[in-house]
């Protein structure tokens, strides 16, 4: 039972990097100037190293657990399962919107999954501690980068503040979830292995509220939607992966 | 449209590891100075060239002419004199 929710946990947060990853990656070539262009590229390359590291764990805990017929590979993972199957946050499956919306997503992320691996540092499950530990120095600098935009254009021009409302506001809702425990990891936390949300919650909200208060934002409040940790996803998602997971589909274990 | 484009150049210099002093890399565009220093760490250190960025805004370098190299710096190239070879080391210094 333990290996089932600690694979599940560890896909949870594979998917999150992934999808985020992805989002980003749609930017590259169309980035407002070419410095920001591959700086939200290099972000996207973070995320997706990290999902590498967490499906390359989550893999071999398949392997070992052996429930599948065939070894299971990251490639798999990522490419080869459906929309339901993905156990991330809804919040990084919305589309990119304009500059400010992706900058936006990328703040309410960033402060959420800084706070957050700055705790799994300390979980029992060495494997995930390790992944922390090295994520937690690129999810500082994400940090950084998103809330200086963040501030750049909430208090920048009325165009850009008005934006950057109107982005907040779409993509409040989302950010609730990213505190309800799955039933995954309501087993994980007293074994020590999962990060008590509860307590990143307040660390979180407090960034964000001095950051957006900075920006001259307000602080929306919206009804938290939820259901994609579970598998029950925006129709974002499934958009999102027919073109990620396209040519593995078409052209199954093709490599270049 | 003029004004869309107007995030003002900078010029990037970079500190290595191996390098004492900063070196002039390559210019970007950046609304101020603390992005500046951002895109150059996302533009310029990606593949670990360096452990220390300086960036000045391009407007405040200023450069000799091309037109007056002949006039600057060939008068250097009969006046061995100044360079200090004609001087007999003794045998115990090293590294001159």
């Amino acid at each position: 039972m333990k290996a089932r929710h600690l694979i599940n946990y560890t896909l949870h947060l594979a998917d999150n990097a992934l999808v985020l990853g992805h989002r980003n990656s749609e930017w590259t070539g169309h980035g407002p100037i070419l410095e920001q262009d591959i700086a939200l590229s290099n972000i996207a390359l973070d995320l997706i190293g990290q999902a590498r590291y967490l499906y390359q764990y989550a893999a071999r805990l398949m392997n070992a657990a052996g429930d599948a017929k065939s070894p299971v590979t990251e490639d798999q993972l990522a490419y080869l399962r459906d929309s339901w199957d993905f156990r991330n946050c809804l919040l990084v499956e919305q589309a990119n919107g304009d500059w400010g919306t992706t900058i936006v997503r990328q703040f309410l992320f960033s402060a959420w999954q800084y706070y957050f691996y700055r705790e799994l540092r300390g979980s029992r499950d060495g494997e995930l501690s390790a992944i922390a530990e090295k994520s937690l120095k690129e999810v500082t600098y994400h940090l950084r980068w998103s809330g200086e935009w963040v501030i750049r254009l909430g208090d920048g021009t009325e165009e850009s503040h008005a934006r950057m409302e109107k982005a907040l506001d779409q993509l409040w809702m989302y950010t609730g979830e990213l505190f309800l425990p799955a039933d995954y990891e309501q087993w994980l936390v007293p074994a020590g292995i999962a990060v008590d949300l509860a307590q990143v919650q307040p660390l979180w909200a407090a960034r964000v509220q001095e950051v957006l208060k900075e920006a001259t934002l307000t602080v929306p409040t919206a009804m938290a939607q939820k259901g994609g940790k579970q598998g029950r996803h925006t129709e974002q998602l499934g958009y999102l992966l027919a073109e990620m997971q396209f040519l593995q589909r078409a052209y199954p274990g093709c490599e270049w | 449209m003029e004004k869309q484009h107007s995030w003002p150049l900078w010029e990037i210099f970079i500190r290595s590891k191996q390098g004492l002093d900063h070196k002039h890399v390559g210019s970007l565009h950046a609304a101020d100075a603390a992005m500046a220093i951002e895109n150059a760490r996302d533009v310029y250190t990606r593949r670990m060239e360096g452990v220390s960025i300086w960036v000045v805004e391009s407007k405040y370098i200023h450069a000799s002419n091309p037109d007056d190299a002949a006039a600057f710096y060939d008068p250097a190239n009969d006046k061995v004199y100044r360079h200090p070879t004609f001087y007999d080391l003794p045998d115990e210094l090293k590294h001159m």
